[in-house]
């Protein structure tokens, strides 16, 4: 419903305005609408309740402070969101200083996460595809997204070669856009 | 997958910020010049962006909203045009001499005299305030239009040398005691593996370097450190770059220097 998509991403916009110009009220509405995805992501990635609620407070308190981190040539804005915890939750969990240039990242996606439905059918979707994966494929690929391992840990971790690892990585990738894109 | 065949493991990889070293270099140098990888590194991302709502169910407790709108109402604000009187005690006007009527009645008269003077004027600071709040907010556009422009990486940045030479890394700090730094740096050299860039201010006062910021540059040697977090009150008297191990050096610098304020 590409009609729907818009209005929605008009009205993240409009509450991103709504935050430039100090409207608190705003703040919360974006926070009820996305606090569960950033929570989720840094706690599945860190798995400690405390340092995924401090990685929550600080990417809100960061689009309070600078809302225009965010705009339309960003993308979809739960997507842009998700990325941004993930980022930050891994730089908590290697103990990284927090890097610079992640809120540039363009983020292409179709659905809009906005709304609890559409949420609700994406991750139907990508569940159904990590199960079409194999183990090996699965494994590889939620060690580099949520343990932030590059493909030289993953190689050294599971005792097999870079080659391996980067097409499983590959691969894995092609399945979830084929399920996707159904 | 749309883009280059050769490059389509490496893109996942990079998509993860998984690739690292020569490879992430090559990566980066292929994407400079190959709209159809970009636009893939894109498509990636938002495939990959999905894969974090497989970790949906966990909420937030409640405290963490309270915590965070606490923190806001405690950011510094615009001031309030009006502020509400405390409402003054209840009081029994039953057990008042009759007088105390007819003296309170003229009180409220001068009192709404005075009130509607008041009135008329907090309406022209009013006017008065909007009109100011109108104009900063349109030079506040502008020049979050020029920032954003000075910021993206998308912008076309063209460095100018003299004809025949060849580009040389170089940077410019712009420093705001307890305001702003922002650093724009361009014609960097592709890290090496394991390595990173470190930023640093040398203060006025002659005391040791204060880190001010690790950062990458992107695939055309550009990047940007925007208010790191600083010390209050420090007067800076010159900036480096130097070339650190990739968790930075936050005590003092320890690798090469790379560029270099040319005055104090």
């Amino acid at each position: 419903m590409p009609g729907a998509e818009r209005n929605t991403i008009t009205t993240d916009l409009a509450l991103v305005t709504a935050i430039r110009s100090g409207d608190e009220g705003a703040m919360a509405e974006l926070y009820d609408r996305y606090s569960s995805i950033v929570y989720s992501v840094a706690l599945r990635v860190l798995q400690d309740a405390g340092a995924a609620e401090d990685v929550l407070q600080d990417i809100f308190m960061q689009l309070w402070r600078n809302p225009g981190a965010f705009d339309a040539s960003r993308g979809n804005m739960g997507a842009w969101l998700a990325v941004i915890a993930r980022h930050r939750a891994i730089d908590a969990l290697r103990k990284r200083r927090p890097e610079s240039d992640i809120e540039n990242v363009v983020v292409s996606v179709e659905p809009d996460l906005a709304s609890d439905a559409e949420r609700s059918r994406a991750m139907t979707k990508v569940r159904g595809a990590l199960e079409t994966m194999s183990a090996s494929q699965r494994t590889a690929l939620e060690m580099a997204y949520f343990d932030g391992l590059t493909h030289a840990e993953i190689a050294e971790k599971t005792g097999e070669p870079l080659g391996t690892i980067k097409t499983r990585i590959r691969t894995g990738l092609m399945s979830l856009r084929k399920v996707l894109a159904a | 997958m749309s883009a280059h065949e050769e490059y389509a493991d490496d893109l996942a990889l990079y998509a993860l910020e998984s690739l690292t070293g020569d490879e992430r270099t090559a990566l980066e140098q292929h994407l400079e010049t190959c709209a159809s990888c970009r636009r893939e590194l894109e498509l990636l991302r938002g495939d990959l962006s999905l894969m974090a709502l497989t970790t949906a169910g966990p909420k937030p407790p409640a405290r963490a909203k309270q915590r965070l709108m606490a923190a806001i109402a405690k950011e510094p604000k615009m001031p309030m045009v009006v502020k509400t009187a405390s409402e003054p005690a209840r009081r029994s006007w039953m057990r008042l001499p009759g007088w105390v009527g007819w003296a309170a009645a003229a009180a409220m008269v001068v009192l709404a005299v005075s009130l509607l003077r008041e009135n008329s004027s907090l309406r022209r600071d009013f006017a008065s305030l909007k009109a100011q709040f109108g104009e900063q907010s349109t030079k506040l556009e502008e020049a979050n239009a020029v920032v954003a422009t000075l910021l993206d990486p998308e912008a076309k940045k063209v460095e100018l040398v003299a004809a025949g030479a060849k580009p040389q890394p170089r940077g410019k700090a712009i420093y705001r005691k307890n305001r702003n730094l922002i650093f724009l740096a361009s014609n960097l050299e592709p890290l090496p593996p394991e390595k990173i860039y470190e930023l640093w201010l040398f203060p006025a006062n002659g005391g040791p370097p204060i880190a001010a910021g690790l950062f990458k540059p992107d695939a055309r040697g550009s990047a940007t450190v925007v208010n790191p977090p600083l010390p209050e009150g420090v007067e800076a008297k010159n900036f480096a770059v130097t070339l650190e191990p990739e968790s930075g050096s936050h005590e003092a610098p320890r690798g090469t220097v790379v560029i270099v304020g040319a005055g104090e």
